[in-house]
């Protein structure tokens, strides 16, 4: 059996420059005002900007919010629950928005006393945004086996590109790599398996060689049953 | 062999293919960086190597530099100052002798590229040119102005409003202004003689020319003699650390010529590690090896200033593979993540118990050191300054979040 993709994937990558806002919090009363307030673009930053700023550090630092009410405000408590945001589990950035928003004021319901906590001078928490310019890589896949040799060799820039900033901030509905395995090769359960990936707990190399495993086990079944064209 | 593919090894090729893709969309505009000094001081320093860089890639860039006299200089001194949020006056006479100076450049200088790229205070006036020209206009702050004097900062902000695009080194630096800031961070060159890779007899001649011995380990701070370095906290540190493990300190660094306070500092200094043999006190001259070798052979370097431009000592330090102890000022934090790359403190007491745990525990600081250095790798070298800016030029025709190039 020849299995044929209706259409080629091509593989983009995005580069980011970084925009300083001028919007500053220094209570958590502030934060969660200004979390409402300020683009997608910022809450985006924040909670993703990190993976790749410290895609070889494992465990990675948690997102920009959590590491302020620990390390700045001194509250690991609500530090772990920022951390503790499975961002997989939202659909849109506006969906992260009002889970750090709903952990923020839980909090400080339940622990008045957060609300008195100040920043120390030149350490409050300024809301940066993400300006992403996204291009093609020139690589391209037309069959599974393609698509691997892709995965192992473009930048680690595409592999987050197309797991995570395509699905949150290009809004579509999983990430890039399932949904081409799916839509074009008809592969249902292995595109099912790459949206189980969690990009947030791994290195970058490590989120590569996860995507690889899976993906040469599924091009191993198809030759052993025949398949020569994977 | 190209200059830019001699990173290659150091970055990647994926580093140095994204350089070329942007500059291809960049083929048709021209770039022109304008600041006041082609020698000397950090701006000129990293003008040297990234005009060359631009042009190699394909940019049509160029760099002019804008004149003055000693008297035009002796007021930029004062607004720099200023800015940095020391106490200066800038008299009405000084103003006008600034931005006399200013429209004599503007009569002289034609800025009449694509994109018109100014460095800090000094050639700010040339804004002046945009009306007629209708050309792209970023203007690059390199000074920490968190805490500039208002009045200063106030004129100045008549001109920066002018301005399409203005660039910061860190958050902090971050003003309300009616224009796009954009935070890019310096850089440090892997291949310059501070930083390139040296052989352990180059360190070692080092050391002998200053008679340190490599018997004990070496808490090193390299900064300049001022008080804003905190000299006399890094000897308080080494103090209390030494009563646990026997170590020695080296302070190195040179006085500004046009900086009385630095022979008061130093005088200081001396006085306070009065007496022992093991604080090494080195007034270098302007040495980028022999600060490289330094870095090299010591144990931990210390970074405890008081406040900080951007620091990037820290990130020369890390990019050796050192764990570094610096305080949570200026650009530091986006430097070091506190355990994570190195030690953040805020005191003297912070300072000296972080660097006991590192020199007890050499395995953690190892650790650290080997993540600083990534993270340096990654986010601080000067191909990634080199995107970054491709990126703003690229940002100047755009008004969009995601910007499809």
């Amino acid at each position: 059996m020849d299995i044929k993709p209706i259409e080629p994937f091509i593989f983009y990558s995005s580069l980011h420059l970084v925009e300083l806002t001028g919007v500053r919090a220094s209570t958590l009363v502030d934060l969660a005002q200004h979390l409402r307030e300020v683009s997608g673009s910022c809450i985006y930053h924040h909670t993703h900007q990190f993976v790749q700023q410290h895609q070889y550090l494992a465990p990675e630092p948690a997102n920009d919010f959590a590491c302020w009410a620990s390390d700045t405000l001194g509250d690991e408590r609500l530090g772990e629950a920022l951390a503790a945001i499975d961002i997989m589990e939202h659909p849109s950035i506006r969906s992260i928005r009002e889970a750090l928003i709903k952990v923020i004021e839980d909090s400080l319901k339940n622990r008045p006393r957060l609300k008195g906590i100040f920043a120390p001078e030149g350490e409050e928490f300024d809301f940066l945004k993400s300006v992403s310019f996204v291009f093609p890589t020139g690589y391209k896949a037309t069959s599974l086996e393609e698509f691997a040799d892709c995965i192992s060799r473009i930048s680690l820039n595409s592999i987050y590109f197309h797991m995570f900033e395509a699905r949150l901030r290009l809004e579509r509905p999983t990430n890039d790599f399932s949904n081409w395995l799916a839509a074009s090769l008809g592969e249902d359960s292995l595109a099912a398996k790459l949206a189980q990936i969690d990009p947030y707990t791994q290195t970058g190399e490590g989120i590569r060689a996860s995507t690889l495993k899976i993906l040469n086990k599924r091009i191993a079944v198809l030759r052993s049953a025949g398949n020569g064209n994977a | 062999m190209a200059m830019l593919e001699k990173y290659e090894p150091i970055v990647g090729r994926g580093v140095i293919d994204e350089l070329y893709l942007l500059s291809d969309r960049l083929k048709n505009r021209s770039i022109q960086h304008i600041n006041s000094t082609a020698v000397g001081g950090g701006v000129a320093e990293i003008l040297n190597r990234m005009v060359p860089l631009l042009k190699e890639i394909g940019v049509n860039a160029k760099w002019d530099v804008i004149k003055g006299g000693e008297q035009f200089f002796d007021i930029t001194k004062k607004i720099h100052n200023a800015l940095h949020g020391m106490r200066e006056a800038i008299t009405p006479e000084m103003w006008d002798v600034f931005w006399k100076t200013g429209e004599q450049n503007s009569a002289e200088l034609e800025c009449s590229a694509d994109i018109v790229f100014i460095h800090d205070p000094q050639p700010i006036a040339l804004i002046n040119q945009k009306d007629a020209r209708r050309n792209k206009w970023i203007w690059r702050c390199h000074i920490d102005i968190s805490n500039a004097q208002t009045r200063v900062l106030d004129v100045l902000r008549g001109y920066i409003v002018r301005y399409d695009a203005t660039v910061f080194s860190a958050p902090s630096f971050a003003k309300e202004l009616p224009v796009r800031q954009f935070l890019i961070s310096p850089s440090i060159d892997p291949l310059s003689d501070k930083n390139r890779d040296l052989p352990q007899e180059a360190i070692d001649e080092v050391l002998s020319f200053y008679g340190i011995k490599n018997d004990k380990p070496m808490i090193t701070q390299i900064s300049r003699f001022d008080y804003l370095k905190d000299p006399i906290g890094v000897i308080e540190v080494y103090r209390k650390v030494k009563r646990y493990i026997d170590c020695q300190l080296v302070l190195a660094g040179g006085t500004a010529a046009d900086d009385p306070e630095s022979t008061e500092v130093l005088q200081a200094v001396r006085s306070s590690a009065e007496g022992d043999p093991d604080i090494h006190i080195l007034l270098m001259p302007h040495n980028d090896i022999h600060v490289n070798a330094l870095q090299r052979a010591s144990t931990v370097i210390i970074q405890k200033s008081i406040r900080e431009g951007f620091g990037l000592t820290v990130a020369e330090a890390l990019w050796k593979g050192k764990p570094v102890v610096a305080s949570a000022v200026g650009g530091i934090p986006l430097q070091i993540r506190h355990k994570y790359h190195g030690l953040l403190c805020h005191s003297i007491d912070g300072a000296a118990v972080a660097v006991k745990q590192l020199l007890q525990n050499p395995e953690y600081a190892q650790r650290l050191g080997a993540n600083g250095r990534e993270h340096v790798r990654q986010n601080f070298l000067l191909t990634r300054h080199l995107r970054e800016y491709l990126l703003l030029f690229l940002s100047l025709y755009s008004t969009e979040d995601i910007i499809y190039i």
